[in-house]
C-alpha cells in the first residue's frame, strides 16, 4: 500500500467491516419496536395513556377495555388539537426507505471496504438523526401550537416534551426514547467504531 | 309418623314458632346476633378502596324482575342486571332489541339464577333466571352482564317457580309448573275438575352451547301437584333431574289447610336421557305446539320419591349421592341415596302411583332423616362434606354432616331466611368459606325507611368449626336465591370492541351520519362520542315514523352515552362500540330537546340536540 494514501482512501480493517455488519444488523430492531413512548398520567388513567410511535406508524396502548389513541384524540379534541393520524405523518413513509438506505450504504461500505464509504454513511445518519430530532420536536410543537380557537376548552399553545417529564394540565406526560433509537443511537457508535478501528491500524503501521 | 303423632308435632311447632315470633318481635328493635368479633368481622368484611371482593354475588331480584350483582365479602351491591322489567338507568326496555325481547310484558319474577356448568363447576359463560310470573326463562351473558334472551311464555309451563337449575354440563336448564292448570294454555276447565282435568308440567330447556340459545327439550305431563323447586343430578345421578311438589293433595281453594293435609308429598325424579330416547321413539302428544311426554304411555321416565310435607327444596350433593329433600311443615331433611333408589326402580320396589308414574317405597330410598330443626327448606354443600340447611320456622342455618347425619352447629339468622347459598355451593366442588343467608324480614335492623322494607342478606363465615356472622346487607325485593361463583372464572368485557360490531346501522365517523327519509319514514343514523351528538338537529313531520340507529364509537371503559328524548318516554344507553335502535313515531309537534342522560364528559350538559316536530 503506498504510505501517500489519503485518509479517506483508507481500506478498513477487518474489525471495522465487522462493525459495520454489526451495525447494519443492529438496525433490524428498528423495524419492530417503538422510537419513542409518550405515557400520559392523570386520576382517572393512573395506569396512564401510552402513545407509542414507531418509525412506520402510530400505535396507542391497546386494552380489551381502552384504545389509547382514540382516547388521547377524544380529549385532544376539547383543548382543539387536531388528531394525531396516521396519514399526517409522511415519515412514516419515508422513514422505513431511509433506515433500509442506511443499511444498505453500510453494508456497501463493508463490501468496498474504503474509510469514505463509512464517512459518507455517518455523515449522512447524522444529518438524517438531527433532522429526525429537530422533525420531532417540531410535530411537538406544531400540535402543541396549532389550536383551533373554537375548542371548548382554552389553554396556553404547549410543547409537549421532547425528553422527560411535564405537566399539562390534568395531565404528567412523560417522553422517553426506546428500542428503535437505542437501535439508531448503537448505529451510530459502531459507525464511529468502524472509523477508529480503522484509524489506529493505520497509527500502528 | 303416625296421624296423632303427626298432629302433636305440627301443634308443638305451631306453638314454638309463636314463641319464635314473639322472640323475634321482642327482640327486633336491638342487634340480637352475638356482637363478639366484630373487629374480626369487620377486617374479613372489608375491601380497602381500590381492591376487588373474593367472588362475585348474584342474587335474584324477586319481582323487581333484576338480577343484582354483589361483591363478598364486601356484601356491596355494584350492579343491577335489568331482565323482566325495563330499566332506564342502562336504558333497558327502551331500544327496539330489548323491547322485542320484553314483549307485551312490563314486569317478571326472577326467582332462581343458575351458571351455566361445564362438569358440574360454574364455568361462567351464562347466567340463567327464571320468571315465575310469566312462565319465561332468561339468559345473562356473563361476557357482558346483559340479558341475551328471553325464552317463553314456555308452552303449557305455569308458574315457572320449580327452574332454573342446570344440568351438569348445561345440557338442559329446568323448568315446571308451580300452578297446575288445564293445558294447553289458553283452556278452560272449572276448577271442580282440578284433580282430573289440571296438569302440571315439568321441562328441560335445551341450550345451544355455542350461543346459549335456548330451545324446549321436552316436556313432561305430571298429575296436577305444585312443582316448587328443583336440582339437576351430577355425578352419581347425573342424568336425573328433580323436583320437589307440594299439594299431592290436588287441593284447590284455601292452600294452606287444603294442601297440607298428608303427612308426605313427593320429589320428582326425571331420567332425562330417558326422556330424550322418549322423543326420538316419537312417545310424545302435541300439547300447546310442543312435544308432551304422557308417563303413563313411557314407563321409564318419571317416579316419585316420598318426601316429608310440603317439600320446598331439593338440592343434591356434590358427589351425586345424596338427593336431600326437606319439608318445610316438619323438622327433618331426609336424605335420599341415589343408589338405593336406582336399586328400587329395578326391582319396582313401588308403593303405588299417580296418573300412572310409580311411587318408590321412601323406607328403602331414604339414608337418614336428619334432625336439622324447624321449617327446613333449602340445602347447600362446603368443601369438607358438609351440608347446610335453612330454617324459616327457627330463623336459623343447621351446619350438618353429609354421611354421619350429626348436626354440628347451628347459627340464629335476622331473620326468617329462605334461600341461603355457599360460595359454589351448589357444584360439584363447592369452595366453602362463605355462606349468604337471603332473609325474607329485616325488621329494624336497618335505619327505618317507612313501612316498605328491603330485605336482609347475612354474609356467614363457614371456614372453622362455628360459624359466623360477618355482615348484614341489605337487599331490593327479593332475593329468592343466588350464585357465589369465584371472582377470577369471569372475564367481563368492557368495551364492545369495534372489530365485533356487525350492526349493519353502525357508523364509525361523524362524517357517515345522516337523516334518510322514505315517504313517512325518517332513517338517522347517529353518532355519539364525547360530547356531541351527530346529527344534532332532526326535523321531522309529525306523525312520521322515526327511526335513529345511534352508535357510541368511544372505545374507553365507562364512556357510555344516553339518548334522552323530552317528553317522548324514550331514554337509550349505548355502551362503548354498541349501536342502538330508537323506534317511535312523532306523535307530538313542537320542539324536544334530548340530550345524553348517561354523565360522560365536562361537557356533558352541552351533548344535546333538538327533535324538531312539524305539526301536520
Amino acid at each position: 500500500m503506498p504510505d501517500t494514501e489519503s485518509f479517506f482512501d483508507r481500506t478498513l480493517t477487518l474489525k471495522s467491516r465487522l462493525a459495520l455488519l454489526l451495525a447494519a444488523v443492529i438496525l433490524l430492531p428498528v423495524y419492530f419496536f417503538p422510537l419513542w413512548n409518550m405515557t400520559f398520567r392523570s386520576n382517572q388513567y393512573t395506569d396512564g395513556l401510552v402513545l407509542h410511535i414507531y418509525a412506520f406508524e402510530l400505535q396507542g396502548g391497546k386494552t380489551p377495555n381502552r384504545d389509547d389513541l382514540r382516547e388521547i384524540n377524544s380529549l385532544n379534541h376539547y383543548i382543539g388539537m387536531r388528531p394525531l393520524l396516521e396519514s399526517d405523518f409522511s415519515e412514516f413513509v419515508w422513514l422505513p426507505f431511509v433506515i433500509g438506505a442506511l443499511m444498505l450504504l453500510s453494508l456497501r461500505a463493508l463490501v468496498i471496504g474504503k474509510m469514505a464509504n463509512v464517512i459518507d454513511v455517518f455523515v449522512l445518519f447524522s444529518y438524517f438523526g438531527l433532522f429526525s430530532l429537530w422533525s420531532f420536536y417540531h410535530r411537538l410543537y406544531t400540535y402543541g401550537h396549532n389550536l383551533d380557537p373554537t375548542a371548548a376548552i382554552k389553554v396556553p399553545p404547549f410543547t409537549p416534551p421532547l425528553f422527560g417529564a411535564k405537566q399539562i394540565a390534568n395531565f404528567s406526560v412523560t417522553s422517553y426514547p426506546d428500542i428503535a433509537s437505542f437501535s439508531l443511537f448503537a448505529f451510530a457508535l459502531l459507525l464511529a467504531a468502524a472509523i477508529l478501528l480503522s484509524v489506529r491500524r493505520t497509527a500502528n503501521a | 309418623m303416625s296421624i296423632n303423632k303427626g298432629k302433636r308435632a305440627w301443634i308443638g311447632m305451631g306453638i314454638f314458632s309463636l314463641l319464635i315470633l314473639s322472640l323475634v318481635v321482642s327482640c327486633g328493635k336491638k342487634p340480637q346476633v352475638q356482637r363478639g368479633g366484630v373487629a374480626e368481622a369487620a377486617i374479613a368484611t372489608y375491601v380497602a378502596p381500590g381492591d376487588l371482593d373474593e367472588y362475585y354475588l348474584f342474587y335474584s331480584g324477586g319481582h323487581s324482575g333484576n338480577v343484582y350483582v354483589g361483591g363478598i365479602p364486601s356484601m356491596r351491591h355494584i350492579s343491577t342486571i335489568p331482565v323482566f322489567t325495563p330499566y332506564p338507568a342502562t336504558g333497558y326496555g327502551f331500544d327496539k332489541e330489548s323491547k322485542q325481547m320484553l314483549g307485551e310484558f312490563t314486569w317478571g319474577d326472577a326467582h332462581h339464577p343458575s351458571i351455566s356448568e361445564t362438569k358440574g363447576d360454574y364455568d361462567g359463560r351464562w347466567l340463567f333466571i327464571s320468571d315465575n310470573a310469566n312462565n319465561r326463562m332468561a339468559r345473562i351473558d356473563l361476557r357482558d352482564f346483559k340479558t341475551k334472551q328471553i325464552f317463553g311464555p314456555i308452552p303449557n309451563v305455569s308458574g315457572n317457580h320449580c327452574s332454573s337449575f342446570v344440568t351438569p354440563n348445561t345440557e338442559y336448564v329446568l323448568a315446571g309448573s308451580r300452578f297446575s292448570i288445564p293445558l294447553p294454555r289458553g283452556t278452560y276447565a272449572p276448577l271442580e275438575q282440578y284433580a282430573t282435568t289440571y296438569k302440571g308440567v315439568v321441562a328441560g330447556i335445551a341450550i345451544d352451547q355455542k350461543s346459549g340459545e335456548m330451545s324446549l327439550g321436552w316436556e313432561i305431563l305430571m298429575p296436577p301437584f305444585n312443582y316448587d323447586l328443583g336440582d339437576a343430578g351430577k355425578g352419581a345421578s347425573e342424568g336425573w333431574a328433580f323436583w320437589t311438589c307440594y299439594n299431592s293433595e290436588r287441593a284447590t281453594g284455601k292452600l294452606e289447610v287444603t294442601s297440607t293435609q298428608k303427612d308426605r308429598d313427593y320429589i320428582a325424579a326425571v331420567n332425562w336421557r330417558e326422556a330424550e330416547k322418549a322423543i326420538k321413539e316419537g312417545k310424545f302428544k302435541m300439547i300447546g305446539g310442543v312435544k308432551v311426554i304422557d308417563p303413563k304411555d313411557r314407563p321409564g321416565v318419571v317416579y316419585l320419591l316420598p318426601c316429608s310435607k310440603s317439600p320446598h327444596g331439593v338440592d343434591v350433593s356434590p358427589d351425586g349421592k345424596y338427593i336431600i329433600g326437606s319439608g318445610k311443615l316438619q323438622s327433618v331433611t331426609t336424605a335420599f341415596n341415589m343408589e338405593k333408589i336406582q336399586t328400587a326402580i329395578q326391582n319396582k320396589d313401588f308403593t303405588g302411583d299417580e296418573d300412572g308414574i310409580p311411587v318408590l317405597n321412601y323406607d328403602n330410598i331414604k339414608d337418614a332423616e336428619v334432625n336439622v330443626g324447624l321449617g327446613p327448606l333449602h340445602t347447600q354443600f362446603d368443601d369438607q362434606g358438609f351440608a347446610y340447611t335453612s330454617l324459616f320456622v327457627e330463623s336459623a342455618v343447621a351446619k350438618w354432616k353429609l354421611g354421619s347425619w350429626e348436626v354440628v352447629d347451628k347459627i340464629p339468622i335476622t331473620y326468617n331466611i329462605g334461600h341461603l347459598a355457599a360460595a359454589e355451593g351448589d357444584t360439584a366442588h363447592p369452595t366453602g368459606k362463605y355462606l349468604v343467608a337471603l332473609n325474607k324480614l329485616s325488621h329494624g335492623r336497618h335505619l327505618s325507611v317507612g313501612p316498605s322494607q328491603p330485605e336482609s342478606t347475612q354474609l356467614i363465615n363457614i371456614a372453622g368449626d362455628k360459624m359466623k356472622l360477618l355482615y348484614d346487607a341489605f337487599t331490593e325485593p327479593e332475593p329468592h336465591y343466588s350464585q357465589i361463583i369465584k371472582a377470577d372464572k369471569l372475564k367481563p368485557i368492557e368495551v364492545y370492541p369495534k372489530e365485533e360490531n356487525k350492526n349493519p346501522n353502525a357508523i364509525w365517523d361523524v362524517k357517515d351520519s345522516k337523516v334518510e327519509r322514505n315517504a313517512s319514514n325518517v332513517t338517522v343514523k347517529m353518532v355519539a362520542v364525547r360530547s356531541s351528538f351527530e346529527p344534532n338537529k332532526l326535523e321531522v313531520n309529525q306523525g312520521d315514523k322515526v327511526t335513529i340507529h345511534v352508535t357510541n364509537i368511544e372505545q374507553t371503559t365507562d364512556e357510555l352515552h344516553g339518548v334522552g328524548i323530552n317528553e317522548y318516554n324514550i331514554n337509550v344507553v349505548i355502551d362503548p362500540g354498541e349501536t342502538k335502535t330508537i323506534e317511535f313515531v312523532a306523535s307530538k309537534p313542537g320542539v324536544f330537546a334530548f340530550y345524553c342522560t348517561n354523565f360522560c364528559s365536562a361537557l356533558h350538559q352541552e351533548m344535546q340536540g333538538y327533535l324538531l316536530v312539524k305539526p301536520k
